[in-house]
């Protein structure tokens, strides 16, 4: 028998049973929509959260203080390590608090890090409007603060921030300059801070410790050896197997990106499992249609089809079934990452998601189809026969 | 004229669990190539079982069954279904016409199984429609039909594969005596045209028409005799309905 013929029988079989086949169907078509949108989805936040690293500049080193090892650094400890580490070109030392600012009535909730000029093009930022605190604002320890983008819109949501002053923490600032966004991903937002010179930031932190240091490397192909040199150079000094955690950009994107790419096969393989549940679905709709067509069964294997042939015709209906909703499913899918992809402002719908989210679906078909098939080409076609 | 049918010593053995049942229980008989033969017996003498396995439906449990000299007792499946699609024509007492296909297609089904093109299908399936007198109803439904309607249609689609033996079973048996009368009417024409038929029924006035009686009890031959001439009704009226060979 022909594979037309069979086609054909399929076809007139489930447009038989319209309702049964669109409800078989809606499980393929959510499990194969799912897939792709969370694909989609997960691929978005991995290329957002990689942007977004990557905008804290090139050759980017981190040195965070291991506390619990007895590391103290202090803000003349940049120089030093500047000094003894020739693989770096610049770095600056970092003093992080949490604190709220506020300007008149208005106040917000962010991080003040009391840093050094060098900073600016060690992360790669760029001013959007004044300038950024000089050597002389450090050295006069002046009250002087840079605002982030997120800082300047909700303090001055209608004014230029430029010459006014702001209290953090009690303390008044005057604000010389706001910087371009950067954009943030998943509430690690580069732009909800305010930079002040280092000194001023001990009276707001009430340290004088180091929440770390940050280093340009000289090059993306030395950083490693950078990183390498440092951790040894601190070790060194604190008489320590673990001084500092140094980890330079690369580093921190592949440790995110590993991160990310989990998550998308995870969010993958949950919609994946729905997918399963749409292909028992089918199996459990195949096995009703062939014991409901038990005499039909009978008669054509009187009629001489042979277990091939009715193997085939179930088969070809259930794959018939799962392909019909996974192309229905890529549809949904696509317009629904379409819309996620928007909303983000990231990512692009992946053709390989879409292409696997189909060929999984016709595997299901097939796969879930294969035993009611078997069944019902196994039938005896006397017994099939005279079934009532 | 040679044989189409020939049975030797022919059993069919039922097991479930530790029950046995000998349903068919050595049977022979030869029956040649034109013949019109009826089985007969009441229910439980195993008939119905004896035409499953003149069909090829089911295999004997023991003895020979050689059909226009195979013996297809040892077939595989699928050699069988072969053997159904291309040289037995089966006639059901309840039709067995699929509801969701029309007259045409249903007889179309067994060509199907042979792979024949859409185009010749067609071709030949009308054309056996028109022979038992449905020309004009190819693209009907079975519920659009009348009973003695569905039964041509079956007798139709058993025809298609132009088969070597026709085998009914019980074909009037779900019909009123006119319809019956007609479609006993289509097998004499059939037979007349040199078909081989077997006819299993319970109704006497039925096997009166054929050549000969095998009559079964509890499984065994009971006798086997032609049927008397005078006794036999006329098939003078045949001629009015043509049969194309």
């Amino acid at each position: 028998m022909r594979v037309v013929e069979s086609l054909r029988m399929a076809w007139r079989a489930l447009r038989g049973n319209r309702m049964r086949a669109a409800l078989t169907m809606l499980g393929i078509i959510i499990g194969v929509a799912a897939v792709i949108a969370l694909i989609t989805a997960g691929q978005a936040a991995t290329s957002s959260v990689t942007s977004s690293i990557q905008a804290l500049g090139s050759n980017l080193i981190s040195v965070s203080p291991v506390r619990t090892s007895g590391t103290v650094l202090y803000p003349q400890d940049a120089s030093w390590l500047l000094q003894v580490v020739p693989q770096i070109k610049a770095d600056a030392p970092l003093i992080e608090a949490s604190v709220t600012a506020a300007y008149q009535s208005s106040s917000w909730s962010t991080v003040v890090i009391g840093t050094t000029p060098a900073a600016l093009t060690i992360e790669g930022r760029t001013l959007a409007a004044g300038r950024f605190i000089s050597s002389q604002d450090v050295s006069a320890s002046r009250n002087v603060a840079v605002l982030g983008q997120t800082v300047a819109q909700n303090l001055f949501p209608a004014r230029n921030p430029l010459r006014q002053t702001i209290s953090v923490n009690g303390n008044p600032f005057t604000v010389i300059g706001v910087l371009q966004a950067t954009g943030g991903a998943f509430g690690a937002n580069a732009d909800n801070v305010i930079i002040v010179p280092i000194n001023a930031a001990e009276w707001v932190a009430g340290t004088t410790e180091l929440t770390g240091i940050e280093a340009e490397a000289r090059s993306a192909a030395i950083a490693p050896l950078a990183v390498a040199q440092i951790t040894a150079v601190l070790n060194h000094r604190f008489a320590s197997t673990n001084a500092a955690t140094v980890i330079s950009q690369d580093q921190i994107l592949s440790t995110l990106s590993t991160i990310t790419g989990t998550l998308t096969l995870m969010l993958g393989g949950i919609a994946g499992i729905s997918l399963l549940v749409g292909g028992v679905g089918i199996m459990n709709i195949m096995l009703v249609t062939v014991s409901e067509r038990t005499r039909e069964i009978g008669l054509r294997k009187a009629m001489g089809a042979s277990r091939r042939a009715i193997l085939t015709q179930f088969l070809i209906e259930s794959s018939l079934l799962s392909l019909a909703g996974g192309m229905i499913g890529v549809l949904v899918g696509v317009s629904l990452s379409l819309l996620l992809t928007h909303l983000l402002g990231a990512g692009s719908v992946p053709i390989s998601a879409v292409l696997l989210a189909l060929g999984f679906s016709l595997v299901v078909g097939i796969v879930f189809g294969i035993w009611p098939a078997a069944n019902a080409s196994r039938l005896d076609p006397v017994q099939a026969l005279y079934q009532s | 004229m040679s044989d189409v049918v020939r049975v030797e010593e022919l059993c069919r053995t039922f097991r479930t669990g530790a029950i046995e049942v000998q349903a068919v229980r050595g049977v022979s008989f030869s029956i040649e190539e034109g013949a019109m033969v009826a089985i007969m017996g009441p229910s439980g003498s195993g008939k119905t079982t004896l035409m499953n396995m003149l069909g090829c439906l089911d295999r004997p449990t023991g003895g020979h069954y050689f059909l226009g000299g195979d013996d297809v007792a040892k077939k595989s499946d699928d050699a069988l279904a072969a053997i159904r699609n291309r040289r037995i024509g089966f006639i059901f007492q309840n039709y067995n016409l699929l509801p969701a296909l029309n007259a045409l297609e249903n007889v179309e089904l067994p060509l199907v199984y042979r792979g024949m093109a859409a185009g010749e299908r067609h071709l030949v399936a009308t054309q056996v429609l028109a022979e038992v007198g449905l020309g004009e109803l190819i693209s009907f439904r079975p519920y659009e039909l009348s009973g003695g309607q569905q039964q041509r249609v079956g007798i139709a689609r058993a025809l298609a594969g132009k088969p070597n033996l026709l085998l009914a079973d019980e074909p009037t048996g779900n019909l009123d005596s006119a319809s019956g009368e007609e479609i006993l009417n289509l097998f004499l024409a059939l037979n007349a045209a040199g078909r081989t038929v077997i006819i299993v029924t319970h109704d006497e006035q039925v096997a009166l028409h054929c050549e000969r009686i095998i009559r079964l009890k509890d499984g065994a031959v009971l006798s086997d005799r032609p049927v008397a001439a005078d006794s036999r009704r006329m098939r003078g009226d045949l001629g009015t309905r043509a049969v194309v060979q």
